[in-house]
This record gives C-alpha cells, sequence and structure tokens, in this order.
C-alpha cells in the first residue's frame, strides 16, 4: 500500500471526517475490518446529508411522490420526470448550492447552476430553461455587512450569469429576498427543466456484467475537494479555509457536454446507464449505479483523466471536479462513444467494468485503493430520527399588537419606500444579467406571475410550459406548516395566473442545524404543510435537495422551504402576463379587500413590527380563485392577470404598470370606510388583480361569483400616472416616479 | 436561398437562427460544423452567438482560426452574404472582415434586453425592405459589445454609410442614455465597406416571431431574401 492508502485512522481523523464513533463502527462492521483513509474519505462525503440525506430521510418520505403523470419517481433517478402529453415528458428539479457561494459567491453559483443542468442532461433531456431562488442580508446602509451582502449579491447574480449565459439556457426567472437572517449565509437555490421524448428516458444503473464503464468530460482536479461533507456543516469564521472544497465551473466544457450526451442518446443500443458527477464525484456515481443496477464496479483510477499529476485515490474519488459523467457502454459500442467525444474534443477514457461481486472496487493500477459493498455505501447510510420540540419563542415569534400599525401621513412616500425596499423592488438588474431569451422560448419574460416557455414539438406543434418559484420564509419562521402551504399554494397561484394547470412541484428545504431540535421542528412541520399542498393541489414531487446546517455565528437562517412549480398551458391563446396592457380595460380585485397585516412587508418595513402570524389560507377558495381565473382566461375575458402577496394591493399596482413595450398607468378607487393602509398594504391570501375590457367588467363580475369568488371593479387601466382615490384623499404618482423608486432601487444601490 | 448556419464548439444561438430561416422564413437552412471547410454552396453564412470556444483568450479570437472561418473569408472575398450576430460579430471583426472591435461593456455587466433601434440608411441589402429612421425593437444580450474603433475607423464607417443600426431612444435619438454599453456613435451594427458582411450586436433572430415580443428582426432577413430573389424573378 501507498503512504497515502496506509495512513492511520485516528479518532482526531474520523472526526474530521464528520463521522461519528457509532457511524465509524457501522463502516467496520460493513467491511469486516478497518477502512483505509481512501475509504473513509468515501464514506464521510457518502453519508454526508448532502448525499445521504440521513437526517432528513424519514421526513422525506411524507411527499405525495406518485401520481397517473409520474414516468420517473422522485429519489429514483438524478431528476423525477413527468408525463406532458404527445409523447413528450419533463424533468426538472431544484439544488442549492448555499455554502460554495458563501464563501466564493461567483464560482459556487456558478457550479451550481452547472450541476442542476447535468442533473438534467443525465436524465436524457435538453435543458430548456432555469430559475433561481436567493436570499441576501440586507443590501442597504454602508455598515460592512451591507458592503458584503451587496459583494454577495453581485458575486452570485454574475456567477448565475456566467454559467447560464455561456451554456445557453435561457433563465428566464425566480425570486430574491433580503432579510438579516441570511447574513453570512446567503441561499443559493437553483431550478431546471429539460424536455425529452418518453423513449429517451436515461437511467443511472450500471447492468451487464462486463460493459465497459467510460468517464467523460472535464479532467480530475484537486478543486472541490469533498465539497458535499463541506456542505453538511455549519458555516463559521473559519470556512473560507474551506475555499478549496468550492468547485471551479467551466460552461463551455459542460455546453460540449451537453451536446454530446444529447447526440450519444441518439444511439440508445450504445448506452447502459448515465450518470453525472456531482456532488461526491466519481465516489457517488460509481456506487449509485452500481447499486442501482444490483451489480458491482471495478475502475482504476490510473485510467481517469487527471488535470494535475501526483493525486492520491483520496483526492481523485474526493474531488468534486465539474462537467464529468461516468457512462455504462454495452460491450461493442466503444467506438461510438469515442468518436462522438473526439468530435467534441472532450476527454473520454474506459476507466472500468461492471462486475457482479456487487463491490466498488476502486483500484490504482495494480493495487486496491478501496473495496466497499456499493449498495451498503449508497443506499445503507444511518438514518436518524432527530428530536423535534417546539420553538420556545414561537407564540413570541406569533405576537402582533395591530395599535402599533398607524397610519401613515404621507401615502405617496410610504408606497415608494415600501415598493423600493429591495425585497419588493424590480429584479431588472438582476434579470437583465441573465440571458433570458436565448433558445427563443421565453414568451413571458421575467417579472410576470409566472415565467412562460414554449418549446417546439417538431411536428410544427408548439408546448408552453409556465414555472414559478416562491417562499415566503417570513410566514415559515412564524408558523412553518402553514407557511410551507401558502408557498405551494403561491405557486400554484401563479401558474393558474399564467393561464396554466400545474403539473408536479420541486423543493428546496433550507434549514438550520438539525441537530438542534427546535429546528427539526420547524422542518417537520414544514414538510407536513408542503406535503398537503401538494396532495391537494395534485403535483407530486419531483425530487429536490435539502440544504442543513444553514448558520453563522448568530444563529439559524429563517427557514426557506423554497418551492418550485411547473405547470402545462393548453394553448397558446390562454398565454396572460400580469402587466395592465389597454387604457380603458377595467381592472378588478377578485377575492377581497383582505385584512391582514401582520407579518406584511407593510408592517416590517414601514412600523419595524417583526412578528406576527401569517395570513390564513382557506384552500378551497384558494382553488376556487385558480379554476375561475384559468375559465376567464380560456373565455379570452383576461388581459392581465396578478396575484397579490408581498406588499398588498398597492405593491402589485406599481408592479402592474410595468412589463410591456411602454408602462400604463392606472387610476383606483377604494371605498372611504376602508382604512387605507389595511387596504392597500394587507397579505391576506388567494386574491388577484384581472384585468378585462371595460365593458365586460359586469359579465366578468358575474362569471366569477358563479365560481363563488367574489369582485369587484377597482379601476381602470390608463394615463401616465397611478392614481389612488380613497374618499378625499388622492394620491399620485408619475410613472416615471415609480419607476425610479420601484425599478431602479436595486440598480441605485449596487451601482 | 441557401443559407449556412456555422456551429463553433460553444456557439449557442445557431438553432434559434435555424428555426427562424427554416420555419419562420421557410428558407434552405443547414448547419456548417467547424471543423468542415466546404460551405457547402450557401448563398448566406449566418455567424450565430454564443461563447465560440468559451471565448477563452478573446470574444471571437480563437474562431478566427477554425478550418470553417477560412471559408467564410473566402465566400465574403468573392461577393458573398454573411452575417454575424453578437458573438458573430467579433468573430468577424476578429478576422478582419469588419474594422474594429468589440469590448467590455461600460457597466461591465452582461446585459439581456429589448432595445430600440434605428435604422441609419435602407441602402444596403440587409436594410432594404426598412426605412431611415425607423425604430425596431430587437433584444441584444451581451457581456461585450462595445464598439471600439480609432477616430480615422469612425469616421470612414460614417463617410461610408457602413453604419446600418445605432442604439436610440423611442423618438430616434441616439445619446449616451440610450447606448446600452458604451459603444462608438450608438453602434449597433456595421458592414463591410463593400455592402455584403453585416455585424450587429442585437439578436434579429430572437424578435421574428409575434409571440416573442414583436416581430422587427425578421425584416433584416427579409431584405437580404428580397435582394437575391426579387419578387417576380422567375425561378431558373
Amino acid at each position: 500500500m501507498s503512504a497515502a492508502t496506509s495512513k492511520k485512522i485516528t479518532p482526531e481523523l474520523i472526526a474530521q471526517h464528520g463521522i461519528t464513533p457509532e457511524e465509524y463502527e457501522r463502516i467496520k462492521e460493513i467491511l469486516g475490518r478497518e477502512p483505509n483513509i481512501t475509504e473513509l474519505g468515501i464514506f464521510s462525503v457518502m453519508w454526508s446529508e448532502h448525499c445521504s440525506y440521513k437526517n432528513s430521510r424519514p421526513e422525506l418520505k411524507k411527499f405525495p411522490v406518485t401520481g397517473p403523470n409520474v414516468l420517473v419517481k422522485a429519489g429514483e433517478e438524478n431528476a423525477g420526470v413527468i408525463d406532458i402529453g404527445d409523447g413528450w415528458a419533463i424533468a426538472f428539479k431544484m439544488e442549492s448550492h448555499n455554502h460554495p457561494s458563501a464563501v466564493e459567491p461567483f464560482q459556487g453559483a456558478a457550479t451550481g447552476v452547472g450541476g442542476i443542468l447535468r442533473d438534467i442532461f443525465t436524465m436524457g433531456a435538453r435543458p430548456i430553461f432555469s430559475l433561481n431562488s436567493l436570499r441576501f442580508g440586507d443590501i442597504r446602509g454602508d455598515s460592512e455587512q451591507a458592503k458584503t451582502n451587496r459583494r454577495l449579491l453581485g458575486g452570485v447574480v454574475a456567477g448565475i450569469a456566467h454559467y447560464g449565459n455561456c451554456i445557453g439556457v435561457p433563465t428566464v426567472g425566480g425570486e430574491i429576498y433580503f432579510d438579516n437572517s441570511y447574513n453570512g449565509n446567503p441561499l443559493v437555490n437553483v431550478f431546471s427543466l429539460g424536455i425529452l421524448r418518453h423513449e429517451d428516458i436515461r437511467r443511472g444503473a450500471a447492468t451487464g456484467v462486463g460493459n465497459p464503464v467510460f468517464y467523460v468530460g472535464n479532467r480530475t482536479g484537486r478543486d472541490g475537494l469533498a465539497g458535499a461533507a463541506f456542505a453538511s456543516r455549519d458555516l463559521t469564521e473559519d470556512s473560507k479555509a474551506d475555499r478549496p472544497a468550492v468547485q471551479v465551473g467551466d460552461p463551455f466544457i459542460e455546453k460540449l457536454l451537453l451536446e454530446a450526451c444529447l447526440e450519444l442518446y441518439k444511439h440508445p443500443e450504445a448506452v447502459v446507464g448515465i450518470q453525472d458527477m456531482g456532488a461526491a464525484g466519481l465516489t457517488c456515481s460509481t456506487c449509485e449505479t452500481a447499486s442501482r443496477g444490483n451489480s458491482g464496479i471495478e475502475i482504476d483510477l490510473k485510467k481517469v483523466p487527471q488535470r494535475e499529476p501526483g493525486m492520491t485515490p483520496y483526492e481523485t474519488m474526493l474531488s468534486e471536479s465539474q462537467e464529468r459523467m461516468l457512462i455504462i457502454v454495452h460491450k461493442g459500442h466503444e467506438q461510438t462513444v469515442l468518436d462522438i467525444f473526439r468530435k467534441w474534443d472532450l476527454p473520454v477514457a474506459e476507466i472500468g467494468y461492471v462486475t457482479d461481486d456487487a463491490l466498488m472496487r476502486v483500484k490504482n493500477g495494480n493495487e486496491v485503493a478501496a473495496e466497499i459493498p456499493a449498495r451498503k455505501l449508497a443506499d445503507e447510510a444511518p438514518i436518524y430520527h432527530r428530536e423535534a420540540r417546539e420553538p420556545a419563542d414561537l407564540l413570541e415569534r406569533r405576537q402582533f399588537d395591530f395599535s402599533k400599525i398607524t397610519e401613515p401621513d404621507d401615502y405617496a412616500a410610504t408606497v415608494l419606500e415600501l415598493a423600493s425596499s429591495p425585497s419588493l423592488a424590480s429584479k431588472r438588474w438582476v434579470y437583465r444579467q441573465y440571458d433570458h431569451m436565448v433558445r427563443v422560448g421565453t414568451v413571458v419574460n421575467p417579472g410576470s406571475d409566472a415565467a412562460v416557455i414554449r418549446f417546439d414539438t417538431g411536428d410544427g406543434k408548439w408546448k408552453y410550459l409556465a414555472a414559478s418559484v416562491d417562499c415566503n420564509a417570513k410566514y415559515v419562521a412564524a408558523d412553518p406548516y402553514r407557511g410551507s402551504l401558502i408557498a405551494v399554494a403561491e405557486c400554484a397561484r401563479n401558474i393558474a395566473m399564467s393561464g396554466g394547470v400545474p403539473l408536479a412541484l420541486t423543493d428546496n428545504l433550507n434549514f438550520g442545524n438539525p441537530h438542534d431540535p427546535e429546528i427539526f421542528w420547524e422542518l417537520q412541520q414544514s414538510v407536513n404543510g408542503l406535503a398537503d399542498g401538494c396532495r391537494f393541489f395534485n403535483t407530486p414531487v419531483t425530487g429536490g435537495n435539502v440544504s442543513l446546517y444553514n448558520q453563522n455565528p448568530a444563529g439559524a437562517i429563517d427557514p426557506t422551504p423554497t418551492v418550485g412549480m411547473v405547470g402545462l398551458i393548453a394553448e397558446e391563446k390562454h398565454i396572460t402576463s400580469s402587466h395592465f396592457k389597454k387604457p380603458g380595460d377595467a381592472i378588478l380585485l377578485v377575492g377581497d379587500w383582505g385584512w391582514e397585516v401582520a407579518l406584511s412587508a407593510y408592517a416590517r418595513e414601514i412600523h419595524g413590527v417583526l412578528t406576527g402570524e401569517p395570513p390564513q389560507l382557506d384552500l378551497s377558495r384558494e382553488k376556487r380563485l385558480h379554476d375561475a381565473v384559468r375559465s376567464l382566461i380560456r373565455l379570452g375575458e383576461v388581459h392581465s392577470a396578478h396575484d397579490l402577496s408581498e406588499g398588498g394591493l398597492a405593491v402589485a399596482l406599481v408592479e402592474s404598470c410595468f412589463g410591456g413595450k411602454v408602462p400604463v398607468g392606472a387610476s383606483i378607487d377604494i371605498p372611504a370606510d376602508l382604512r387605507l393602509d389595511v387596504a392597500l398594504f394587507n397579505e391576506s391570501q388567494s386574491r388577484a388583480l384581472l384585468t378585462t375590457r371595460g365593458e365586460n367588467a359586469t359579465a366578468v363580475i358575474e362569471l366569477l361569483a358563479r365560481f363563488n369568488v367574489p369582485a369587484l371593479r377597482i379601476g381602470t387601466v390608463g394615463g401616465n400616472e397611478l392614481t389612488i382615490t380613497s374618499g378625499s384623499k388622492k394620491i399620485s404618482w408619475s410613472l416615471d416616479q415609480l419607476d425610479k423608486a420601484w425599478g431602479l432601487a436595486i440598480e441605485t444601490l449596487m451601482e | 436561398m441557401r443559407w449556412a448556419v456555422i456551429q463553433f464548439p460553444g456557439s449557442n444561438c445557431d438553432q434559434d437562427c435555424y428555426h427562424v430561416l427554416k420555419h419562420v422564413l421557410g428558407q434552405d437552412a443547414y448547419y456548417v460544423w467547424h471543423k468542415n471547410d466546404s460551405l457547402e454552396g450557401a448563398d448566406a453564412v449566418i455567424v450565430p452567438g454564443g461563447f465560440s470556444y468559451g471565448d477563452y483568450l478573446r470574444c471571437g479570437a480563437i474562431a478566427r482560426w477554425s478550418p470553417v472561418m477560412q471559408s467564410v473569408k473566402a465566400h465574403a472575398a468573392n461577393g458573398g452574404i454573411v452575417i454575424g450576430i453578437c458573438n458573430g460579430f467579433q468573430v468577424l471583426c476578429e478576422a478582419g472582415l469588419l474594422p474594429g472591435a468589440l469590448i467590455r461593456n461600460r457597466s461591465l455587466h452582461f446585459r439581456c434586453e429589448s432595445r430600440p433601434l434605428r435604422v441609419e440608411h435602407p441602402h444596403s441589402i440587409f436594410t432594404k425592405k426598412l426605412l431611415t429612421g425607423q425604430i425596431l425593437d430587437i433584444p441584444i444580450a451581451h457581456g461585450e459589445g462595445n464598439y471600439f474603433a480609432d477616430p480615422e475607423t469612425l469616421k470612414s464607417l460614417q463617410i461610408n454609410r457602413q453604419i446600418l443600426f445605432t442604439y436610440s431612444d423611442r423618438a430616434g435619438r441616439a445619446t449616451p442614455e440610450t447606448n446600452p454599453n458604451g459603444s462608438a456613435l450608438n453602434i449597433a451594427g456595421i458592414m463591410n465597406k463593400e455592402g455584403n458582411v453585416l455585424g450587429m450586436m442585437p439578436h434579429p433572430e430572437r424578435a421574428s416571431e409575434s409571440i416573442l415580443g414583436g416581430s422587427d428582426g425578421k425584416a433584416i432577413f427579409e431584405s437580404v431574401i428580397e435582394a437575391k430573389e426579387p419578387k417576380g424573378a422567375v425561378a431558373a
């Protein structure tokens, strides 16, 4: 044995690898001996939370994962696959890259995009769009913390743009919130979706004894060593020393890899199985493919294309170098693989073969560097049923004193202040750095309720997908169950406003350290809420990601279960966006005036009242709203539809003025007997703004009533101002004024 | 018309150009791989957007050496039509088919948005169907679209009427405020002196179908088609 593999295993070394003494005993039991250092490293990454979900798996089992349109279930493969009719399917998933982005925002975010894209094209699908959900601390002010947060935002956005723009997959939307609970621990959740024919679904299984195993793509280097294990720890002051655990991405290589893989898929006779090398790289891909194939795999590290000489087996197996794939090839079809990858000038090497001994055997030339039962490594990680306890301060978090919400003296200024707060302001500065139009598929651009993307089915017909990501973490922190249910409902509402029917959902559970029972309770309640929401809206979970240990020295982040939902729009003419279109159109408030201001952006931003209960959610009422709006859209009655969420009616009105080629104003009437700030800013659920032809307003309200959905006409589209009248009060803003406050807020802070 | 769409490793608007030419305009479009040195009888060549060869070294700097570009140069020298869009514009500048260079955007940020463009004149095969001062809505999507050339070159571009598109506002005023990237003279697109090679940063293929928000870009392709296949001409 070489010096590297004979290094003595000490309790300190075991602890450094994040392995508990009990886990170490289990490893010895599996191997029937002491592991060597390479094997210890392999267990440490495969049994990290990031790869094994050892702390969250019992919770994840609560998610509904089946349904008539589910072709590949969550957890079976890299991403779930959903039938969308006519022989077509979609594969989509969301992944986090929080920890890498905290220490190296540009590369951390860039490789997050690269990783999720590989998850999608590994399934046989061509990625056609991405979304993202980002969280940072507040970017306002001159404090060191605010400067750091601005640097993180700038770096993350540039990193996403760098990778997505170069590979040519449009980033068509997403959401960003700023809150100081994310100081030092930003969240970077990236979503990607691909399209494929049913018969083109690829599996990550190694079958057929003697079939060769190929390594394709980027060479292996020392970057990203044990990144999965790094992501499964708290972030501390020392995390900067973990920078080598952050991978470096090369979107150009990934573009070549994507095209080469899609070309290879046209030769189904050549490919047995394929899996990307993401977290835990070569380790994860070999043991998982062997486990799924009920087989073993033997590879020789001397044959792995390497960036630098002298890498130890430990480093080669744990490297998270990007843009690599493992392909199991039908014996006799080696030449097909070699030809295609050479055409694309990519490294390609036969590094091993499928065996029947159920072992992952890693050789380094003639010596055996690791030998581990594949199934036990991949699928039999320890499972922990963590203790859950209701947070002691839960009631405090829900405390709300309405008397502190005093009516503003200057409504004009209050609306501008709220609309220019970074979480509510336009994200134009961000999304214009993303190529959101490449692939000529983006029908509804970023900034609307849901992004709408078309794709050509090849026979002159198109299909239209709507997609949205959401999570109001303030609601979740105060009531994880209801907050999570609202996240699902809001996603479904966004899809409905765009004219679509929800199909399925992916989630990214971002939480603090699960060893803290109060945090685990939040996770549990949140999963319950998401699962109930999924069942109610008939949207099975296609997979997702769990990111725990999102803490910094000041404490845990707000629990943030981000939801990404995809829907199908039946016809082109049903596609609906959120901005006002035609002067003279009637503006309808669908739902009612609402009343809940606790936890609203208004209470928090304007009055500094940070606690309270999230708004109520009546699911049947919510569903009636979706059905009613969709029906009206199909009847051709809806010119624009926009749900009411953070910032309430006021912010929804501001947003609706922008989005077309030229902005358009509106005049609104609010009954004088309503308290104006409550009417303008409350965040009661299940409500929307619709516009329709002025002369049809009454008929449309009657149609809504048939769905038992209340609605009333509150104003008219047109003019160069947004004007709100309530009794004797008349407040108005020029569109220029609104654009400066809402449209340019983030740009002004960042430039 | 036969339209060759060049595919470099890293091209990512090749399929978009192909789609518009083939399905929207009904043209005979096909791909040509960068390692090929034949254009297979093309009437016009599209050098599409993307990140050819990863845009390493400098945007378009490596692509100019590829086998296919030697054929594109020969095609251009013979009076054949060449249109470089975005990264394609950068490649044509690097290859010496167009003067000047494209450098980092003034803001240092990538910028993707629809912009009003002013048509400078209709006296070219690329703008034949357009009017002087007409405003087109066509998206840009680039990090390095800041057109740069020395004063003499800029002067000669003006004198020879080689500037075809400039970044302007909706009223047709081209000012520093309407310039998204810092380009000299607000230049968005130019042609060579001979008038057969066009380079432009905005993406006309992204503005060729009304479902995508507008079809102003289509007129550029249609101008070329009309120039090569005039209406009323009898097919041979």
